[in-house]
């Protein structure tokens, strides 16, 4: 892990602004308006989870804030900047900045798990050192599969295999959407363990889930912050959980 | 050019998709094969109509046909207004032999040319610039009444004026070619950026800008248009070679012979790289394109 651990970063430091904040954010697929007046700042280092009722719109949220979709209302700064409307190259070397976790993550199917892995360096111009790529893989736990094809993997691995692609390129951001949708509760505990270590690295933690038992387990580890997503907007959760 | 910088793990980005790649290679093939021939005729066209315009523009007929006791005088008369025309290099009278050669085609080797009241024939030479044709006439026709000068225009214009249009042809063949050759090559690359626009979407999802995906599509098709186009240019070049060549030095069998020359055969190496450089351009557009719709 030393190339993770590098990182001089401290919990909680940098500016005042948050890496993500929504500004009265608005979102509709077409219809009537899925999300309105939301605006939330996240600060740098932090752990934050995202919770809600099944369709409410956390995968949403998670798009809006990885620019996969755009606000249809309201102002979106990412690193302290205003990303409403930069243009697609911007928009690829923003993500670059940030690893994301899918709820159905994708791979490039033809190529084997080592390489899906290192790819967001390939398409950053940069080489992956094999020392790096090896210890994240056996960091995920996927040492022996490396060679594998995505399709020849279990959903646990999958998502771990997507977590280790998302911290590839040492983002200062980490996405992950539903990490534990489809793993064992133990697998779970081992994702959000893997996740609760990139935080204490420095790196701010965004994660939608539905477990709330995860989120309890998260809280005895790291002060894990709760947005709660539900009737068209996003608020802090209280103190219930 | 980063294009053609060797990188292969970033060309594995996007899967093969079997029959875009055999279309590209078997139309750039078809193509180039077919962009040899019309070249070959543009070229052949091109030298027939310079052959006859130069070397035929340089020479001239004066034809005598006058009742046979005057014929041997003004043929005399003739000759010496040739010799003191600026821009005449030489005149000659054929002999009989040589006239007997000329009328051999039509009647047989034994024609009786002395007893026959065939026209006395002077051949004449320009110098490199000429001389005034319509100023020799009026003299001839002062000095030597049956004289006519044929300056070889009356046929020699059309003939030119058709090979040029024959070497137009052959450009325009080319440009039909080249449209073709844009036209499978986009439909081909939109239908692997097409088949692909889950690897697109994936590729932009850790980061990938629109150049990076877009080079790993144009180098392929540009790769696969010149390999295609370089096999169909070789093939086309062994045909040219193997044709029979009509009388080689001839003006009139010129226009049976498809034949290039020496430094021609240079000219067919352009096919390839041209067919690859239009490959490339028709992939980058179907990219840009086809990249404006992803996320
Ligand atoms: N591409 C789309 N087009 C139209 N509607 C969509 C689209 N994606 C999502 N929706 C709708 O938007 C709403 C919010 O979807 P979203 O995926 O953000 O919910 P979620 O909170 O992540 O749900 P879950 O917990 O089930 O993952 C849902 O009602 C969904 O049907
Ligand atoms: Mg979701």
């Amino acid at each position: 892990m030393r190339r993770l651990g590098d990182d001089p970063r401290p919990a909680g430091a940098g500016t005042a602004l948050g890496v993500i904040e929504f500004d009265d954010v608005a979102y509709s697929y077409g219809g009537e308006a899925l999300l309105s007046g939301v605006s939330a700042r996240i600060a740098p280092g932090t752990f934050h989870f995202l919770t809600g009722p099944s369709g409410a719109g956390k995968t949403t949220l998670l798009k809006l804030a990885y620019l996969q979709l755009r606000p249809t209302a309201g102002r979106l700064s990412l690193f302290g900047k205003d990303v409403t409307g930069i243009e697609r190259d911007q928009v690829a070397r923003t993500r670059r900045r940030i690893g994301f976790v899918h709820q159905d993550c994708q791979f490039l199917d033809h190529l084997p798990i080592a390489e899906n892995v290192a790819l967001p360096l390939l398409v950053s111009g940069r080489e992956a050192s094999g020392a790096d790529l090896g210890d994240l893989l056996s960091w995920v736990g996927l040492s022996r599969r490396a060679e594998a094809l995505p399709p020849e993997l279990s959903g646990g691995e999958r998502q771990r295999a997507a977590l280790a692609r998302a911290v590839m390129s040492d983002p200062e951001i980490v996405i992950a959407d539903e990490p534990t949708g489809n793993v064992d509760w133990e697998m779970s505990l081992r994702l959000l363990t893997l996740l609760v270590e990139l935080n204490r690295m420095g790196k701010t933690i965004l994660v939608a889930t539905h477990d709330l038992t995860l989120i309890r387990q998260a809280k005895a580890q790291v002060s894990a912050r709760v947005l709660r997503v539900g009737g068209g907007t996003m608020v802090p959760a209280g103190a219930e959980l | 050019m980063r294009l053609f910088r060797p990188s292969g793990v970033a060309d594995r980005v996007v899967p093969p998709t079997g029959f875009t790649a055999r279309l590209t290679l078997g139309a750039s093939a078809a193509m180039a094969f077919l962009a040899v021939f019309a070249l070959a005729l543009s070229l052949s066209a091109g030298r027939v109509a310079s052959t006859w315009s130069d070397a035929l523009a340089r020479t001239a007929t004066v034809r005598i046909s006058a009742p046979s006791g005057q014929v041997e005088a003004q043929a005399v008369a003739a000759l010496a207004v040739l010799d003191t025309t600026p821009g005449v290099a030489s005149a000659r009278r054929l002999g009989a032999d040589e006239q007997r050669a000329l009328l051999e085609p039509w009647f047989g080797p034994d024609l009786p040319i002395e007893s026959l009241p065939v026209p006395v024939l002077i051949e004449v030479v320009a110098t490199a610039d000429g001389f005034d044709s319509g100023g020799l006439s009026a003299r001839l026709a002062g000095e030597a009444p049956g004289a006519v000068l044929d300056d070889h225009a009356a046929w020699r214009a059309p003939l030119v004026a058709a090979a040029g249009r024959m070497r137009l042809l052959g450009f325009g063949c080319l440009l039909l070619i080249s449209l073709t050759v844009a036209a499978m090559v986009a439909l081909a690359a939109q239908a692997a950026l097409a088949a692909n626009a889950r690897v697109i979407a994936t590729l932009r999802l850790v980061g990938a800008e629109d150049a990076f995906i877009a080079r790993a599509f144009v180098r392929r098709f540009t790769l696969r248009g010149l390999a295609g186009a370089g096999a169909g240019t070789l093939a086309a070049a062994v045909v040219l070679a193997m044709l029979p060549s009509a009388g080689a030095g001839s003006t009139e069998a010129a226009w049976l012979s498809l034949s290039i020359g020496g430094a021609q055969w240079a000219l067919l190496l352009l096919v390839p790289p041209a067919t690859a450089a239009v490959a490339y351009g028709a992939t980058r557009l179907a990219a840009r394109r086809a990249l404006t719709e992803a996320t």
